[in-house]
């Protein structure tokens, strides 16, 4: 069973702004995701039609087999969503927001104030929980949505953005509960301008950017790409157009360039002394700028450099 | 999947009454006070000199008006105010993602209104008392009228609050429309006393028959047909009901 079924997925807001330009997305039941992107690239934007608060242009969305479209009542039944911005009443109790919200969600106020309070405990916010909520600091609003998102028990939780404005050892404590909440079986999509964050807690990692999902993978694989390096030889002698190097990925490139794809663990010395032992006189050497290489960059500056 | 509807709308309409309640003074108190007014400078002081309108005390013929203004304003106020302060501060959000009907969360929040429209009239109308005995010669009618029109301008502020953008688009309608509509909608004066041309004009108001209507109900007067008002305002109020829930559906205003 998919927890999330994303086709062809494309938003254009009112002014022609294409924000999703196609994506594809699945993630498995019990599945923890994460959507990796730097600002402006689509990610809040699929959240929002996931949980129908954008309405998309076209393709599909289905969330545990239901069709947004169709069944959209029955798709949202599953979700718990914690939006990137505050979206509660300032003016209320923690408490209350909290029972409201599984009062939408067809939990009766009595056994929503027991998960509530239980929740509360959780998140560190026990003694917060008959505090207006104009008064919890910015980490604190955080964590009451995420226990509102929780309170009716979802299958599926969507968090944009969880640790944007939280401190660090919060932060570790936050990844410590979505740990536990998935190994009970919550599936957890997350979205992130931080690789670190991806890396340490999802177990598959989609890169999204200006509206295009780039890359897809496991997060062991996709942190291979990542710190890949491509570099372009030179040779003397002119190489066949279907020469492979062994051992390496590579490739000839159209200007007759040696490229091979280095990652982090092969030094250039043992690839020099691999096209030594073949008799190949590499006459320059130069490092090829990749998309996701320049992505990367921008991802890499983690948390604590932020 | 009903228990899920049944539960998000008894609690959206638990909030609502709530936030009425614990704002009193801004929901129920100031639409008193005026009434009250109009009841001491109208009906007391200067309805004395006016003596009586279609055979009854000048202060009894303002009453089914004024307690009908009370309704309608509140109704549509409370709900404008709530849902366009919601979409603003988005926390309209919490139910937009839960798995409540659109019907339901339209109801849900026309509720808000409905429950002021009618807590206002019946105030009002207690006040009254203090005036003068207050004749009800058709009571249903009476309730009907009241629980239509406070739906219906529930409904109204609803859609007023799907359109509006910023706090000014909320003060429009009721300054601009309401308000003039309904002095202009004869709670002060039968439109019989008017010159020809402007009884032909009021009769353009909607408001009017509304007033009628309710006079009707406590006094066994009107100016106008009474079953036809009766079913315009029926007609009306399903109409605006599913105009909103298509907007609704469509996203107009909530959904981007
Ligand atoms: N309501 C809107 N109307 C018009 N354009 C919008 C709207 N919301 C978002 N956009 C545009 O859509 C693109 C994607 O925005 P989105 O919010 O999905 O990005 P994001 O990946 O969540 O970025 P961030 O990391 O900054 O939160 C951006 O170019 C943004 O300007
Ligand atoms: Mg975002």
């Amino acid at each position: 069973m998919l927890a999330i079924e994303i086709e062809n997925l494309k938003k254009t807001y009112k002014g022609g702004l294409n924000a999703l330009k196609g994506i594809n997305l699945t993630v498995p039941d019990g599945g923890f995701f994460g959507l990796l992107g730097p600002n402006g690239a689509g990610k809040s934007t699929t959240i929002g039609i996931i949980c129908s608060l954008i309405q998309k242009t076209s393709g599909t969305c289905n969330i545990f087999g239901h069709n947004i479209d169709t069944e959209l009542e029955e798709a949202k039944r599953h979700l718990g969503v914690v939006p990137q911005e505050f979206n509660f009443n300032i003016f209320e109790k923690c408490i209350q927001t909290v029972i409201n919200q599984a009062g939408y969600y067809g939990v009766p106020a009595h056994i929503a104030e027991k998960r509530a309070n239980q929740l509360f405990k959780d998140l560190g916010l026990w003694e917060k929980r008959n505090t207006i909520a104009h008064a919890l600091s910015g980490g604190m609003k955080r964590r009451l949505m995420i226990a509102r998102a929780l309170v009716h028990q979802p299958r599926l939780l969507i968090l944009d953005e969880p640790t944007a404005g939280v401190d660090i050892s919060l932060r570790r404590h936050m990844w410590e509960f979505l740990e536990q909440q998935n190994r009970n079986g919550l599936t957890i999509i997350l979205t992130t301008h931080y690789l670190e964050e991806a890396e340490q807690l999802c177990k598959n990692i989609a890169i999204i950017d200006k509206g295009n999902i780039i890359e897809n993978d496991s997060t062991p694989e996709l942190l291979k790409k990542l710190k890949s390096e491509t570099v372009c030889l030179t040779p003397e002698t002119p190489l066949p157009n279907n020469f492979q190097l062994d051992g390496f990925k590579s490739r000839i490139a159209s200007d007759g360039d040696l490229e091979v794809e280095l990652s982090s663990d092969i030094s250039i010395t043992e690839l020099l002394a691999t096209l030594n032992a073949l008799g190949i006189v590499v006459s320059r050497m130069s490092n090829k700028a990749n998309r996701l290489e320049e992505l990367f960059l921008r991802l890499v500056e983690g948390p604590s450099n932020a | 999947m009903l228990k899920i509807q049944l539960v998000g709308l008894i609690t959206l309409v638990r909030k609502e009454t709530t936030r009425i309640f614990r704002i009193w003074s801004q929901t129920i108190l100031p639409p008193v006070i005026t009434t009250t007014l109009y009841f001491l400078v109208f009906g007391n002081f200067i309805g004395n000199r006016i003596g009586e309108l279609d055979g009854v005390s000048y202060m009894q013929f303002i009453v089914p008006g004024l307690i009908m203004m009370g309704i309608l304003v509140n109704s549509f106020m409370n709900v404008v105010s709530t849902v366009f302060s919601a979409k603003f501060m988005r926390q309209i959000e919490e139910v937009l993602v839960s798995p409540m009907a659109n019907s339901v969360i339209l109801l849900g929040y026309a509720s808000g209104g409905i429950i002021r429209g009618c807590i206002v009239g019946v105030a009002i109308a207690i006040i009254s008392l203090l005036f003068e005995p207050l004749q009800i010669q058709h009571p249903v009618l009476v309730a009907v009228t009241i629980i239509l029109t406070a739906t219906l301008f529930s409904l109204l502020g609803f859609l007023n609050a799907l359109f509006a953008r910023k706090f000014d688009d909320i003060t429009i309608i009721p300054t601009f429309v309401l308000t003039p509509l309904t002095y202009l909608g004869g709670v002060f004066y039968s439109i019989s006393l008017l010159p020809d041309f402007w009884k032909k004009v009021s009769l353009f108001n909607p408001i009017l028959y509304l007033i009628n209507l309710f006079r009707y109900g406590f006094l066994g007067i009107s100016d106008v047909p009474i079953a036809r008002s009766l079913i315009g305002l029926l007609v009306l109020t399903i109409a605006v009901w599913f105009i909103v829930l298509s907007l609704l559906k469509k996203g107009k205003g909530l959904r981007n």
